[in-house]
């Protein structure tokens, strides 16, 4: 049993006799981020553009931007990734982080694009878990006006061959 | 290893781990395993540790910055020797690896490995906010990640590599193939989550110790799919300890010390979207045709365990685990990942780990679980309990894993847990692992009865 008062400190007696005081403490911070080197990347994506990161040496093609590559360590340069791509990975989220709750459910996927060597992680709009499946096809829309935030960009199933169908 | 000391654990210490602990502070727990553990070796007195490895991952739970400094202060071991450890999930594996080089190197003769996490200072969805900040927050955090989430991304991944793709080849409707698969997954977690938390009614130490059945298991709340609430661990607050020494320390203080025997750590990228397609690195029984169609590690295997357990094997000298390893204690931070966590250490080939359950390997074979078994007992895993069942206070983890192997090998399960329902018969040598999120690193460390 707790005693709680005023300013919302609480009291709890333990069996033994002693007490443990516990108090509210609020934190809230405002951070000032810099994008850095992927900056051009959450650029592209206010223009509703993809932008994906090719190694200047070895060619390795990266969906995630990465201003060097992991393979060769040289600088990579910006490239158009495609606009469609398929599902690699996808799951439900019926739970999140504190600040996505209310999203929920959503779908998180990971987006393979051809020719392309790694993957994106983003979200799959407009279906549900049981019509989803690994393989089929998804395309990018943007978010207007943008938030300058990874989810300025999302999925979604599309048309022809190996989509909604199956 | 050559060229190293041997070092040897001389004795531990675990708090009951517990939703909270609200009349223990940080280092008040740490202090209590401390004790419990100075306790069982009444000879080795404060001033003869030397030295002090401490662990703990999120600097957000306690808003106590260079909280290792407390702990240290707190259990009056200023002026000595100290580091504090950090690297998520692994934090409490990387520690004992830390201890274990300090004596190895010859640094010093008696090291305490000691961590901790107190994880109800928040609620439970900020908890998982804090600890999805050890995610890409640029990339991957913003989209709602979080790790149950990314665990569920690769135990999809791994169905359909390995189930869909093999035992439901025949499905011609994607979809339809696919959900079978998933079914069928999702019944061998359960089978999973069933063992552990019935292993656990024997753990007094474990938070959530259940005499779970399969219906049970299968018909909680999905978190994120396919993964539901008997198939995720739970936060905690607790801390545990190792203290570990050289050979020849080891033996003033205690008849039944327990060598290290070896170690390995792996890493991998912190994004699941930039694991590789490339090829399998192999144990020496393996053959590349066993893999000649998988690209690996991809999001569906874990690439940091196995080359931590390559390692860990090739210090050790040991040949094949199921030959001479008697149990293991691993990082089933999820079910799914204990299944692909077999696949990666070498108990069964990449693929096989839905069958190595069903076959009733992993499980002991004096416990009663209501379900059909044919080969029981042939390495136990988690005995414990696992996290799944006894709970995971981030840093303090990996540490537990290593009290209760220690137990093990010692044959002290019995007097430490007040039954030994849970002591592995003729235990000669254990592994325990530790895992950090999503696979970005990952130790195998091998303890040996001396």
């Amino acid at each position: 049993m707790a005693e709680v008062n005023e300013s919302g400190a609480a009291i709890y007696k333990n069996p033994g006799g002693t007490e443990d005081l516990v108090v509210l403490s609020p934190y809230k911070i405002n951070y000032i981020h810099s994008y850095a080197q992927d900056s051009k990347f959450f650029l592209g994506l206010a223009q509703g553009k993809l932008l994906g990161s090719e190694c200047r040496n070895c060619h390795t093609k990266y969906a995630t931007p990465r201003s060097h590559c992991m393979n060769c360590g040289h600088e990579t340069k910006w490239f158009p990734l495609p606009l469609e791509g398929r599902v690699h990975s996808w799951t439900t989220c019926y739970f999140g982080s504190e600040e996505f709750l209310k999203e929920t459910p959503f779908n998180l996927v990971l987006v393979e694009f051809e020719g392309v060597d790694s993957f994106l992680l983003s979200r799959l709009f407009g279906l549900k878990e049981d019509d989803i499946y690994i393989g089929m096809k998804v395309k990018a829309e943007f978010r207007k006006p943008p938030k300058y935030l990874i989810s300025d960009v999302h999925f979604v199933p599309a048309a022809g061959k190996g989509s909604t169908g199956r | 290893m050559p060229g190293q000391r041997k070092v040897y654990a001389i004795s531990g210490g675990v708090t009951k781990f517990a939703k909270a602990h609200s009349e223990m502070d940080f280092r008040l727990m740490v202090k209590r395993a401390y004790d419990y553990a100075m306790n069982d070796v009444p000879r080795l007195k404060a001033k003869d540790i030397e030295s002090s490895r401490i662990s703990y991952f999120s600097d957000h739970f306690a808003r106590q910055l260079k909280a290792a400094s407390m702990v240290q202060d707190f259990l009056g071991l200023n002026p000595r020797d100290s580091r504090r450890i950090e690297w998520g999930g692994a934090t409490g594996g990387q520690a004992i690896q830390a201890g274990w080089e300090t004596i190895a190197s010859g640094r010093n003769d008696v090291c305490l490995v000691a961590g901790f996490e107190t994880m109800s200072s928040v609620e439970t969805w900020k908890g998982n906010e804090f600890i999805a900040l050890a995610s890409d927050t640029n990339f991957d955090y913003p989209v709602g990640g979080f790790y149950t989430g990314y665990y569920a991304l690769m135990v999809q991944r791994h169905i359909y590599e390995f189930l869909r793709r093999k035992k439901f080849a025949k499905i011609k409707d994607e979809r339809e193939a696919q959900h079978a698969a998933t079914k069928e997954a999702k019944r061998i977690m359960a089978m999973v989550s069933v063992k552990n938390h019935v292993n656990a009614l024997n753990n007094p130490y474990a938070q959530y110790p259940e005499k779970m059945t399969m219906e049970g298991a299968l018909g909680r709340e999905v978190i994120a799919h396919p993964l539901n609430r008997p198939a995720v661990c739970t936060m905690s607050d607790g801390a545990a300890v190792m203290i570990l020494a050289s050979e020849e320390t080891a033996y003033k203080y205690t008849d039944h010390p327990v060598l290290i025997k070896g170690v390995g750590c792996g890493t991998d990228t912190m994004r699941l979207a930039d694991r590789p397609q490339g090829s399998v690195p192999l144990f020496p029984w393996e053959t590349k045709e066993y893999y000649s169609d998988l690209k690996y590690p991809g999001v569906h295997s874990f690439r940091a365990g196995r080359t931590a357990a390559l390692e860990a094997y090739k210090n050790a000298g040991i040949r094949h685990p199921l030959e001479e390893i008697s149990f293991v204690e691993l990082h089933d931070a999820y079910a799914s990942s204990e299944i692909q966590t077999y696949e990666d250490i070498g108990l069964c080939r990449y693929g096989e780990g839905y069958g190595f359950v069903e076959e009733g390997h992993p499980f002991m074979e004096g416990i009663e679980y209501g379900l059909k078994l044919p080969h029981k007992g042939t390495i136990p895993v988690n005995p414990s309990g696992g996290l799944i069942a006894c709970g995971h206070p981030v840093g303090a983890t990996g540490i537990m894993q290593g009290v209760f192997a220690f137990w093990q090998l010692q044959r002290t399960v019995g007097k430490h847990f007040g039954n030994d329902k849970l002591q592995v018969e003729g235990a000669k040598r254990g592994l325990i692992h530790s895992h950090a999120g999503t696979g970005s690193a990952v130790t195998v460390t091998i303890l040996e009865r001396a």
